[in-house]
């Protein structure tokens, strides 16, 4: 017998006492929990909380955010810069700057070598400072945001979702995602958080607001 | 590390009083534990309590597990399904050598000897790395925690923070000693500051990371309506198995299957929280069979059994199957704060260790785990899954006790006091005698309405504390002779 | 109302100071209180240590001498929990008549100061001690019965009182029933950390709602010679004089 048919087998004689005819559904689940905790200032709580983790987040318009790049990646010293396909050109500075494209696909020796990478977000979660991506346009595959040490990522106001459950709802599970809610970490050593151990040890964040919107 | 044959509870573990009594000797190690648990409960009390709904949370979350495990079969056929729609391939474990030897058959068919790992409870409790080393494949433990217990030749005390009986200088000699004879050595002048020593893990387990072809990672949750496997962590040490490497070898234990990808929003909430008291853990990676061109192109699902289905016949231990292994009952457990996790020799400390542990492996071959509680119902207040574990602590004692009644055990001298106490209590003309009885000898032996030493069993009780002798009226004799005019 | 005093196998024994405590506090009140004499024990022992069948006979009993009152007051927290929460699950191994019998005297059943606060809607009972007093919350209490600040309302409305909070006052004192005995050293690191927070209130007496933690708790207070006494809750609301704890 096969163990999949073992297996099966026992969980069924397991649970002799569960009806022959009950469905799932007739095991209720209440859902009166609550789809945000966040308030009407969502953009403004996504900021203070992606800070909370100790990554740097700056808010600016439309016209402001190729600068807010320029200006984030020169604090950090970073110019081998991964961009991926589909980030958008309006957002990169102008100038002298080593973009690195993943195409042909880089391998880890050249990812290992870039000083950062750059992308936009599929979503991003006010109450838990989350940016999600979910390897699509201007965010490229999951390497890419792994193993460079800094990921500068620019967040437009309107990815902003206010909690956890519209994440969730508007996001594709076909597609490999990646949630990220600050700098890499651990409390592995006396329960105490220290910031960088194997994903990137820097998270910059740009919340492009259209005047008007947000605030 | 000398784990048993049977992965799951360290043979040669003496039973928990008695191991609870050397690790209550080890200062350090108490010092270490206070410290620790009483961080994380500060920590994750504030989490919890920022959510004004956490209840209405939990009851969904207990809601969403009871549904699961009442139909586990049709949703582990589905989430089957949809892993093979999506390119991965799904194989079933009846038991802890199954899984072994699935796993090893795959990592000899790449023809690979190294594998890099994500922490993983279920790959514990299967004895995966001793069993692979077996097979001459080496396991590089990447979890920060768990690269101390590996280096330290060590077991785990945590589920979530397995080092936690670790402190830095201890970690430090760990490293510097150990590093070399594994790869990157550490630094010759390594200090035991916090970053210091994490830096050093990073720079040790970098190369293994870059060049690693095969991954084994366990699960923290896996949807059946969509396939999708979800890990949740905080260093990036996932995210580098989960990625970088060819293939993907995931192991879940078969009661982590949740129906809807959706339902991830009540966990996601929970679970951050009630574990390391964050709002969002740094990374969760989902991923969905296998994506053209993104991370490992060859992905296995493990299904693993290894006793959950006689947990899952038990109606009312059933419960502990909605684990979703925060730690959260560690951390608040009185008593775990004092033993720590090696007492309950087995990969499944705590509180939820001891409902576990004594499921999954039988409760005569963890007959004391049960015992290990005051009752005292931290544990329960803290699950986010409403695990009463109190409860279930109760059930397997009247296992253990009933298993001895069934002849498997002669009677114990407390089975037959206990009967005897329960004849007396029965019948309030032997009960009203029994005190008397009581009062005199008390008074016999007592000096001052106390007694300093008692005997037998009691011996521990009577070294650490003075035992009130009974007054020579008890109540009943006093309102029959005030109230009632009766003697 | 009918009310009847259930004082416990433990307090019967050991403590009846407690049950003239709790007779002379609800007396004082205005109310009856009766005594029926064929009660004994809730079995609690027997449960908690994995005796469930032997068990079985005693919640029979219990029912039984419980039949008809309005009101089963208990000074004993993890007894009124035993009897509310297990003797209904536990009346389905005894007779046919027995699960009816328990349903109808287990929603009746009140620890103490449940009693008081929500039956008799009282805080200010009369007392008078004029004592330095902290309150240890047993886990029956807290998360068992979730008395909440029930206690404390009461000690708080008693009379030139002198009433200290009790730092990390939810953690468990050690004692569990049997774990004490199963479990002696662990228990006693348990008891330690209680014994020190006790001591650095400074208070001179420490209360509780169960007697069988302050059996625990001051054996080991005295085997220390320390110079805090335990008292039951009940023996507080009680006291009216200047009487010395
Ligand atoms: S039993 Fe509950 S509290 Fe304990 S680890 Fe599991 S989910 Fe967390």
């Amino acid at each position: 017998m096969s163990s999949r048919r073992t297996v099966l087998g026992r969980i069924r004689a397991a649970l002799a006492d569960v009806p022959r005819d009950e469905t799932p559904d007739q095991v209720g689940v209440v859902r009166d929990y609550l789809r945000s905790h966040a308030g009407h200032d969502v953009v403004g709580l996504f900021v203070e909380r992606v800070a909370d983790y100790g990554a740097t987040v700056v808010r600016c318009a439309p016209d402001e955010a190729a600068g807010a790049v320029a200006a984030a990646l020169e604090r950090h010293g970073a110019r081998r810069v991964i961009v991926p396909e589909g980030f958008p050109a309006g957002l990169l500075p102008d100038g002298d700057w080593g973009w690195v494209r993943d195409d042909p696909p880089l391998g880890v020796t050249e990812l290992d070598a870039a000083e950062g990478t750059l992308t936009t977000a599929a979503v991003a979660i006010a109450v838990t400072g989350t940016v999600v991506l979910d390897a699509g346009p201007g965010q490229g595959r999951r390497a890419l945001t792994l193993v460079p040490d800094y990921h500068l990522c620019v967040v437009h106001a309107d990815r902003i979702v206010p909690d956890v459950p519209d994440a969730l709802g508007g996001l594709d599970p076909r597609r490999p995602l990646t949630f990220v809610s600050g700098p890499s970490a651990t409390s592995d050593i006396e329960l105490e958080r220290v910031e960088g151990v194997h994903g990137p040890r820097t998270l910059d964040v740009i919340v492009v607001e259209s005047r008007g919107a947000g605030a | 590390m000398s784990t048993g044959s049977d992965g799951r509870v360290w043979l040669g573990t003496p039973a928990f009083p008695k191991a609870a009594r050397t690790a209550l000797t080890d200062t350090q190690l108490r010092r270490n534990l206070r410290h620790a648990t009483s961080t994380i409960r500060a920590k994750r009390l504030q989490a919890v309590e920022e959510l004004t709904d956490f209840e209405a949370l939990r009851e969904a979350g207990s809601a969403l597990k009871r549904r699961t495990a009442r139909h586990l079969d049709r949703y582990l056929e589905q989430l089957e399904r949809s892993v093979t729609d999506a390119g991965g391939t799904v194989h079933w474990a009846a038991d802890a050598a199954e899984a072994n030897q699935i796993v090893t058959r795959l990592v000899r068919a790449t023809g690979e000897r190294e594998v890099v790992k994500v922490k993983s409870m279920a790959t514990q409790e299967i004895g995966l790395n001793e069993a692979l080393a077996e097979a001459g494949i080496t396991a590089y433990e990447t979890d920060l925690a768990e690269l101390i217990v590996q280096l330290g030749e060590d077991r785990p005390s945590h589920i979530l923070v397995p080092a936690i009986h670790r402190n830095r200088a201890e970690i430090r000699d760990i490293f510097q000693r150990e590093m070399g004879a594994w790869g990157r050595a550490a630094p010759r002048d390594l200090d035991d500051g916090l970053e210091s020593l994490t830096e050093a893990a990073r720079q040790h387990l970098r190369e293994k990371f870059l060049t690693a072809r095969v991954a084994v990672s366990g699960a923290n949750f896996a949807a059946a309506d969509t396939g999708t496997v979800v890990v949740v962590e905080s260093e990036g040490n996932g995210r580098m198995c989960l990625t970088l490497p060819e293939t993907l070898i995931t192991v879940m234990g078969i009661e982590k299957v949740v129906p809807r990808f959706t339902d991830l929003e009540v966990f996601l909430q929970l679970l951050p929280r009630s574990s390391t008291g964050e709002r969002m853990n740094p990374y969760t990676s989902t991923w969905t069979g296998v994506v053209a061109g993104d991370g490992p192109q060859a992905f296995h699902l493990v299904l693993l059994d290894n006793g959950r289905t006689d947990v899952l016949k038990d109606t009312v231990g059933r419960q502990a199957l909605a684990c979703i292994r925060c730690s959260a009952c560690l951390n608040v457990c009185p008593v775990y704060e004092r033993t720590g996790g090696h007492s309950y020799g087995s990969v499944y400390p705590g509180p939820i260790g001891a409902v576990l542990t004594p499921q999954l492996v039988g409760v005569g071959q963890a007959a004391s785990l049960p015992f290990a509680s005051t009752l005292c119902g931290a544990c329960y207040d803290a699950c986010p899954v409403k695990i009463n574990i109190p409860e279930v602590l109760t059930h397997l004692r009247a296992e253990v006790v009933e298993g001895g009644r069934q002849g498997l055990r002669p009677p114990t001298a407390e089975a037959v006091a206990m009967k005897a106490a329960a004849a007396v209590l029965n019948s309030p003309r032997l009960w009203r005698m029994a005190q008397r009885a009581a009062a005199v000898g008390g008074g016999v032996v007592g000096r001052g309405g106390r007694v300093r030493r008692l005997p037998g069993p009691l011996r521990g009780w009577s070294n650490a504390r003075d035992t009130a002798v009974p007054p020579r009226e008890s109540f009943r004799d006093w309102w029959r002779k005030n109230r009632e005019g009766g003697g | 109302m009918r009310i009847a005093l259930f004082i416990t196998c433990f307090n019967d024994t050991m403590f009846p100071g407690t049950g003239r405590a709790v007779l002379r506090v609800l007396e004082r009140l205005g109310h009856t209180v009766e005594f029926p004499q064929e009660q004994t024990c809730c079995g609690q022992m027997h449960v908690n240590t994995g005796y469930r069948r032997a068990a079985v006979p005693l919640v029979a009993r219990f029912a039984e001498a419980f039949a008809g009152y309005d009101a089963v007051v208990t000074p004993s927290a993890s007894c009124a929990g035993t009897v509310r929460e297990s003797h209904p699950l536990l009346a389905g191994l005894g007779g046919a008549g027995l699960p009816d019998a328990v349903a109808a005297v287990a929603p009746r059943v009140y620890e103490l100061t449940e009693f008081l606060v929500d039956v008799l809607g009282v805080t200010d009972v009369g007392a008078h001690f004029p004592h330095r007093v902290t309150y240890h919350p047993t886990c029956h209490s807290l998360r068992g019965l979730r008395l909440g600040d029930r206690p404390l309302r009461l000690l708080r409305a008693v009379r030139g009182i002198d009433l200290v909070e009790l730092p990390r006052a939810d953690a468990c004192c050690g004692f569990g029933g049997t774990f004490a005995i199963k479990n002696a050293d662990t228990s006693t690191a348990m008891l330690a950390d209680k014994m020190s927070d006790v001591l650095n209130t400074g208070a001179e007496v420490v209360c509780a709602a169960d007697n069988s933690c302050l059996m625990h708790i001051g054996g080991g207070l005295d085997r220390l010679s320390a110079g805090v006494r335990t008292m039951h809750l009940a023996e507080i609301l009680a006291a009216t004089g200047g009487q010395r704890p």
